[in-house]
């Protein structure tokens, strides 16, 4: 395994509600490898995107960080004071949005969001160099010089979405949080932007960590793959393995319930229930109300994460 | 399709002010005949006051027989004193209106601003700031606009302070709440991931968000503002007795009324109407093609 560029260990984050205490991420330990794609899948809810936002820290109030570490490059981000972190954003570490549609300022044309980011960071670089740098940056990502005064209501949805990668490697960040990027995008769209994706994090050796809810996305994109589940991580593995063969009966549901053309059989079985209220959650396996192999176990005591077989991690008394 | 805010030539711009006219219908109207009236009294006012001889006769000198009825030499006859109503009128309009644009204009310095911070920085100063707001807010507006009249006293400066107070809440809500619900934007989240200062998140991506609506809300205020400085002015706390003055001018006439002379009273109260629907239709058009969300201010 080549050296780790993110760490994330043991990190809680709770939101206090009025109900009660939500603890929406759950000791939650991942390596991010230098250069590789990760993809971090799950349900809605589940604790992905809280995850993406607490390593930015832009968690929204009253989200907040419980405990654990998020090493990058050897540095707690937790440890750093705001301005050292507000630095990082973009320059180090960047976020890609759901929503292209409404992730830019209305009222900023496309130039003006670009030369803004580099000159924050770099402010000794001169607007003319900027927008020189500007407009080299949307001609890699396929959009005509042209456009580059356009606002952003004149850009197409993938357009957008494009200009937000644009913004996002601006300034050669070495990690790119890619929260649900083709969820409000249709197929061609889709599948023109992961193409674009994947070719960028070829050239720039860039490392990703996709979170999505979109198998398919990341058996296109990702090296390694997380699941989540209620906050929790169930399992982890490369892709390869995980997709011929997941090991926890949740990864498994989530398989099941995507069609695939490679199989003959067009069955497709959808999981039983939801996930559990974050407020309350089940005692022992938090899956254990959905899970088809529910034993006596399961309800009273919880399963660790641990390696079951080499390179394959899992949490579930299936694997003793 | 928004309205685009980019930099037309002349003639292109003209013609994107012509085509408004088929997307918005009804509020283009309403917002062009209230600009036309707006830009005529204000072109009047500004005119009659570089060239003082633009007035038939000296607003302050009697010129004819007292109440003449409105004929040719006074076409809306003379007052009283024999003064002549329209000189008066177009001279009380310079008052007014200073009023009127220097309360709405403090009370923009001042509201503006402090929405502002209240609805970025949030906390303890957010709740102080609103608590603050919403107890002028909570006064009935003449109310406390005549006890701060009287309290500071006569001169255009004066008068306007007392009325800019009664309006600082509006701004400071209005901004406020746009500020808090701009501020939950994904673009504003998404700037923050890039690395933007809070200054840049503030005057950057909140601050011209929210514009619109000031500049909506400032028409607005300018046409009541102008009726309470007439409110004022009427019952006696007018910027100064000697100079005309629509509100007091009214008072003055309002006894002439059973006496069958209509005249002294209903040319100032006409000229009171028209100019504050002027501001009022201005701003209520702007608002419907600008933001069609914002339905109350």
């Amino acid at each position: 395994m080549t050296e780790p560029l993110l760490e994330i260990r043991d990190l809680i984050v709770e939101y206090p509600t009025r109900r009660g205490l939500v603890r929406a991420v759950d000791r939650v330990t991942l390596t991010i490898p230098r250069g590789k794609v990760v993809g971090l899948v799950g349900e809605s809810g589940c604790g992905k995107s809280t995850m993406g936002m607490a390593v930015l820290r832009l968690l929204r109030p009253p989200g907040r960080i419980v405990g654990g570490e998020v090493v990058f490059e050897g540095r707690n981000l937790l440890e750093l004071d705001e301005e050292a972190m507000r630095q990082l954003r973009g320059a180090r570490i960047s976020m890609i949005f759901q929503d292209p549609m409404t992730c830019l300022n209305p009222l900023q044309r496309i130039s003006d969001h670009i030369v803004e980011t580099i000159r924050t960071h770099e402010p000794e670089v001169s607007e003319d160099a900027a927008r020189q740098r500007a407009a080299a940056l949307i001609d890699r990502l396929g959009i005509a010089k042209d456009r580059l005064d356009d606002h952003p209501h004149q850009l197409s949805g993938g357009m957008r979405q494009r200009v937000m990668i644009g913004l996002a490697l601006t300034l050669n960040a070495d990690l790119i949080i890619a929260d649900e990027p083709t969820t409000s995008l249709d197929v061609i769209v889709e599948a023109q932007f992961l193409d674009l994706l994947r070719e960028l994090q070829k050239q720039f050796g860039l490392t990703i960590l996709l979170i999505t809810h979109n198998i398919g996305v990341v058996a296109e994109l990702a090296d390694q793959v997380a699941v989540m589940y209620a906050g929790e991580l169930v399992e982890l593995a490369e892709a390869g393995p995980l997709f011929a063969r997941p090991l926890h009966p949740y990864t498994q549901g989530l398989l099941h319930s995507v069609p695939n053309i490679k199989l003959a059989d067009d069955h497709l079985e959808v999981m039983k229930g939801s996930p559990p209220s974050l407020l309350d959650p089940p005692a022992g396996c938090k899956f254990h109300p959905r899970c088809p192999f529910v034993m006596e176990r399961c309800k009273t005591e919880e399963p660790e994460l641990r390696e079951v077989e080499p390179g394959r991690w899992a949490s579930c008394w299936l694997y003793p | 399709m928004q309205p685009t805010l980019e930099l037309a030539g002349p003639t292109n711009l003209l013609a994107r002010f012509l085509r408004g006219r088929k997307w918005y219908g009804a509020e283009w109207y309403m917002t062009v005949t209230g600009g036309l009236i707006v830009i005529v009294v204000l072109t009047l006012t500004v005119v009659s006051f570089l060239t003082p001889n633009l007035a038939p006769y000296d607003p302050e000198v009697r010129s004819g027989d007292p109440f003449t009825a409105p004929s040719a030499g006074h076409i809306f006859g003379t007052d009283q004193l024999g003064r002549d109503i329209l000189s008066r009128i177009m001279y009380g309009a310079q008052i007014v209106l200073q009023v009127a644009a220097l309360s709405a204009t403090f009370s923009l310095v001042t509201g503006v601003p402090l929405g502002l911070m209240s609805g970025y920085v949030g906390g303890r100063l957010d709740r102080a700031l609103s608590l603050v707001m919403d107890s002028i807010y909570s006064f009935p507006g003449l109310i406390l606009a005549i006890a701060l009249a009287a309290l500071l006293g006569a001169g255009v400066l004066n008068i306007a302070i007392a009325i800019a107070v009664v309006y600082v809440p509006i701004f400071f809500r209005l901004v406020r709440g746009q500020v808090l619900s701009i501020k939950e934007q994904l673009y504003v989240e998404a700037a923050r991931s890039l690395g933007a200062k809070g200054r840049t998140v503030l005057w950057q991506y909140i601050f011209p968000n929210v514009i619109p609506s000031i500049v909506v809300v400032f028409s607005l205020n300018i046409a009541d503002a102008i009726i309470t400085e007439a409110g004022l002015a009427f019952i006696g706390l007018g910027v100064d007795p000697s100079r005309p003055d629509w509100g007091y001018d009214i008072f003055r006439g309002r006894s002439e009324l059973a006496g069958g002379r209509w005249w002294p009273v209903t040319f100032p109260g006409l000229a009171i109407a028209l100019v504050a629907l002027g501001f009022s239709m201005f701003g209520e058009g702007l608002s419907e093609i600008l933001n069609p969300k914002l339905t109350e201010s």
